[in-house]
């Protein structure tokens, strides 16, 4: 489903991915962890363009990622992400901001996007908060709202880049729940998170990336029980407690 | 050393409002008590200059003050002129309402100029028609500067816009424009639109004055905005912009759907604060031979009927833009509040 090769990018002199290969089947679900600024977000990023490689190649979906806007939109219609900081769209109720992308860019009709915004507003169980503007809500429901955004576009992949790093600890709860709910249904599935509960429960990989390479990565098991190197060993350290 | 202080201070307040309580004694003495705020019938200026020094003369004012708010318009036509006033200031006053942030308030702008347009020009179901060269006083004032700003937003916004290309032949013309438009006075340009534009295009094609005025406006208020515009686009978070792009929204949907009504409701301070400036400005039309409020209060002035009768003349011109200019701040005040309030992230 995703398979990037040998990928590598800088900013300006520093590099930020150093070689890095992952490959994604379908309905996988794989976390993604390790210290502040060892490349998570920027790997995650890279994915549906939102930054761009410099060497290596990404196919998603059996789509090459280049400066081609036709495959940058294909991938993106495959693809939903969702951001640490929400990043819902303030000037717009919650209804409006799910039913954005559906009347723009499927050019759906008015009528049926909003019938299909409020189906998986129904799914992350805020269906009453419909006539909101984002600013009226929790985190919790603001996260909630993206996901569901991003579900309108029927993503065959979904994208977390620290759902719950920006919530207060009693919402985290509820935004888990959503996703572990969206990984049963087989939804393919990225997520950089620090939530290492959520990854034991619903991971099919862990992987763990350090100074902008991947360091291991293996079942969630064998990734907590048993790491294979030190540094590894010394994040889940801190980590875990 | 406190209660020192606290005395020095209040001796000094005291002084200041003793000088503000004289002037303003003098003040009220001449411009209330000994003023002539009328003529009797029949009688002639130079009532008031019997009287001059001591009072104020509103008389003049009060003869005048046709011309100084509609100028040179035929006088038995200036309903005309009259009614488009109020059609502006119906304008801005549905503006100010919230409930009427409609699109078709949009179209309420574009609407309301051409229609105050054909009312003064006239030439149509019976209206004798009146050459703009006579058109004058508050409607020149609300035309030029309302059709200005209006008209210079959409430029503004492409202006902006071409500044944060990518592409770098747009962002450098761009900037070329904004820069060269921002660094030159306005005064030069309408000099240039009313003295070197005639020399530049073939005989017989003229264009009225008050056209190229307006043109030399819009070009030059579309300058200044497009600054606004940028600085409201840059404070609209890059996340904003991932999110539309993450769903598939291309570069103008995003512009359009997500970043520009965002950047719109934090510029209006800004946008409101070039108005009231460029609402003034519109008195720079005067040195073109063009007589809006100001420039019909300077006609006043030079009739040698009411000769020496410029302080008059000039505080009652001052008291209407203050009134508008005042009016227009305290409602961006209000604005500011009521948006701030208005459960934003």
């Amino acid at each position: 489903m995703i398979a990037l090769r040998n990928v590598s990018k800088w900013y300006g002199e520093f590099q930020v991915l150093q070689d890095v290969s992952l490959s994604v089947a379908r309905g996988e679900r794989i976390v993604i962890c390790g210290p502040s600024g060892s490349g998570k977000s920027t790997m995650l990023r890279c994915i549906n363009r939102l930054e761009r490689h410099q060497q290596g190649s990404i196919v998603v979906a059996g789509v090459e990622l280049t400066d081609d806007q036709r495959r940058i939109d294909a991938v993106r219609r495959d693809v939903g992400m969702v951001f640490q900081q929400f990043n819902l769209f303030p000037h717009l109720t919650v209804l409006e901001n799910c039913a954005l992308a559906p009347i723009w860019v499927r050019r759906m009709p008015k009528r049926e996007a909003e019938a299909l915004a409020m189906h998986y507003l129904a799914r992350v169980r805020i269906p009453d908060q419909a006539g909101k503007y984002p600013g009226q809500l929790s985190g919790g429901q603001q996260q909630r709202v993206a996901i569901a955004r991003s579900l309108c576009m029927s993503p065959r992949i979904m994208l977390f880049d620290e759902p719950t790093s920006a919530l207060d600890p009693e919402m985290v709860k509820e935004v888990l729940d959503t996703m572990v709910s969206l990984a049963e249904e087989g939804m393919t599935m990225l997520c950089v998170t620090h939530e290492m509960g959520f990854a034991r429960q619903v991971a099919d990989r862990v992987v763990f990336m350090d100074a902008g390479r991947i360091v291991e990565a293996g079942e969630p098991r064998a990734f907590f029980d048993a790491p294979q190197h030190e540094r590894t060993r010394l994040f889940l350290g801190q980590v875990l407690h | 050393m406190r209660s020192r202080r606290d005395r020095a201070g209040a001796a000094a307040t005291a002084v200041v409002a003793a000088c503000l309580g004289y002037l303003g004694f003098r003040f009220l003495q001449w411009g209330v008590v000994h003023a002539h705020w009328a003529l009797p019938p029949g009688a002639a200026s130079s009532l008031c200059r019997a009287s001059r020094g001591q009072g104020a003369c509103w008389a003049v004012v009060h003869e005048r003050f046709r011309f100084i708010l509609l100028g040179a318009y035929p006088y038995e036509q200036q309903w005309r002129p009259a009614l488009a006033c109020l059609l502006f200031v119906a304008l801005y006053a549905a503006s100010a309402v919230r409930a009427c942030w409609r699109p078709w308030l949009l179209g309420l702008w574009i609407g309301v100029p051409a229609v105050a347009v054909l009312l003064l020009r006239g030439g149509w179901l019976g209206l004798a028609a009146v050459p703009s060269d006579a058109w004058g006083g508050l409607p020149l004032t609300f035309l030029l500067s309302t059709v200005g700003f209006a008209a210079a937003i959409p430029p503004a916004v492409g202006l902006a816009l071409g500044r944060r290309s990518r592409m770098p032949a747009i962002r450098v013309l761009s900037i070329a424009y904004i820069e060269l438009l921002r660094g030159v006075p306005l005064i030069t340009f309408l000099f240039m639109a009313a003295l070197m534009f005639p020399l530049f295009v073939p005989q017989g094609l003229a264009v009225a004055n008050v056209l190229r005025a307006q043109v030399a406006f819009v070009m030059v208020i579309a300058a200044y905005l497009a600054e606004v515009v940028r600085a409201g686009l840059q404070a609209v978070p890059a996340g904003q912009y991932e999110a539309a792009a993450s769903m598939g929204l291309r570069y103008w949907p995003a512009t359009l759907l997500v970043v520009l009504p965002q950047a719109l409701r934090i510029m209006i301070p800004a946008l409101v604060n070039t108005f009231i400036a460029f609402f003034k400005d519109t008195s720079l039309v005067a040195v073109i031979g063009l007589f809006d409020l100001l420039g019909a209060a300077k006609a006043v002035i030079v009739d040698p009927q009411w000769v020496g009768f410029g302080v008059e003349v000039y505080l009652f011109v001052a008291a209407v833009y203050f009134a508008f200019c005042y009016a227009v701040s305290r409602y961006t005040h209000h604005l500011e509040t009521a948006l701030a309030a208005g459960g934003r992230r």
